[in-house]
C-alpha cells in the first residue's frame, strides 16, 4: 500500500508531504512511544505510528530513514515539528485513533510489522 | 578526516544535530548505507546521553581506511556502575525526558549492538568517554 491508502484507512489529516503520499510505497510499520525502541527495531523505509510529537521524533526519523510518521490519539505536533518534517521531505499524518486501533487497521489491511520482513538485519 | 561537534546539555532543539552531521559527512564520503545507518543510530544514542545525562560535551568523528571512530566525550556526573548502566531497561532519566520518549534504558545496549567495538570510561563527578569503532568496509 502507499501512504495515500494509509491516510484513507485511518481517515487521517495530512500535516506534511501531501504531494508525496501517492508515490511512497509502504511495506512495513512499527508502533512505539519509545525512541530507543524505534531506533533498535524499526527498519529502513518503515512507517512509524507514535504518540510522540516532539522534534526528536523527526531527528529519529532522519537517522533511520523512515518513510513517514502517523501521529495517533489526535496529538497535534507543534509548528516547529511540521516545519522540520517539511525540510526533510518527511510526510506526517494525524489520526484521532489510539495507537492500538491504528496498528490494527493497518495490519488487517495487510501491512506487516518490522520483525516480519527480512531485510539486511544485524543481530 | 576528523570532525568535532560540540553538544549542549539539555538543549533539546539542537539535540540530534551532531548525529545528523556525522551521517551527512559519511554520506558525502560514499560509505555503505547500512554501515552509515549503524553509525547514525549509535551516534544519536551517544549524543542524547550527553544531552540528557551530562553537563555537555562533544562528538568526534574520525574516518580512516580501517575504521570509522565516533567518540562521545562529556563532563558531568559520570556513570558509577557501568555494568548496571549497560543493562537493558536500566535508566535514571527524569520524568520530563521520559515524556519525550527517552529513558527506555536501551541507548547503551543499542550502541553496543550497532558498533563493532565499544569502550566506556567514566569517572564519577568528572565525566564519561564513549568510544565506538565501526569497521570501514570500503
Ligand atoms: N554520558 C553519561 N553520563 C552520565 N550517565 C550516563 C551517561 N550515559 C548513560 N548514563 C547512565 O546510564 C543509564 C543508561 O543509559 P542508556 O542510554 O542505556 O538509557 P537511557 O539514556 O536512560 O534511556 P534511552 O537511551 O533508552 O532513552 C542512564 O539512565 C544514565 O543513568
Ligand atoms: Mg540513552
Amino acid at each position: 500500500m502507499n501512504l495515500r491508502d494509509v491516510q484513507q484507512l485511518l481517515k487521517a489529516q495530512v500535516l506534511a508531504g501531501d504531494d508525496l503520499l501517492d508515490q511512497i510505497e509502504i511495506k512495513m510499520a512499527c508502533g512505539s512511544d519509545l525512541i530507543s525502541d524505534v531506533l533498535a527495531f524499526t527498519k529502513e523505509k518503515a512507517l512509524l505510528l507514535t504518540g510522540l510529537t516532539n522534534p526528536q521524533i523527526i531527528r529519529t526519523a532522519e537517522m533511520i530513514e523512515l518513510s513517514g510518521i502517523v501521529f495517533v490519539r489526535g496529538k497535534m505536533p507543534g509548528d516547529d515539528v511540521i516545519k522540520l518534517a517539511k525540510e526533510h521531505r518527511l510526510p506526517l499524518l494525524l489520526t484521532t485513533l489510539p495507537l492500538y486501533e491504528t496498528c490494527g487497521i493497518l495490519y488487517s489491511a495487510g501491512l506487516k510489522g518490522c520483525s516480519e520482513l527480512d531485510t539486511v538485519a544485524r543481530g | 578526516m576528523i570532525l568535532e561537534i560540540p553538544v549542549e546539555s539539555y538543549n533539546f532543539s539542537a539535540a540530534g544535530e551532531a548525529a545528523s552531521r556525522v551521517k551527512k559527512t559519511l554520506q558525502r564520503l560514499g560509505i555503505d548505507s547500512q554501515l552509515i545507518r549503524r553509525v547514525a543510530i549509535a551516534t544519536y544514542e551517544a549524543e542524547m546521553n550527553i544531552v540528557i545525562h551530562s553537563d555537555g560535551g562533544k562528538i568526534i568523528l574520525q574516518v580512516d581506511e580501517e575504521e570509522i571512530k565516533v567518540q562521545a566525550i562529556d563532563q558531568g556526573k559520570g556513570i558509577a556502575d557501568l555494568e548496571l548502566a549497560m543493562k537493558e531497561g536500566y535508566s535514571t532519566a527524569p520524568d520530563e525526558v521520559r515524556e519525550m520518549g527517552f529513558g527506555a534504558g536501551m541507548g547503551l545496549p543499542n550502541m553496543k549492538k550497532c558498533a563493532d567495538r565499544l569502550e566506556i570510561k567514566s569517572v564519577v563527578n568528572e565525566g564519561t568517554t564513549v568510544v565506538m569503532g565501526f569497521k570501514n568496509q570500503s
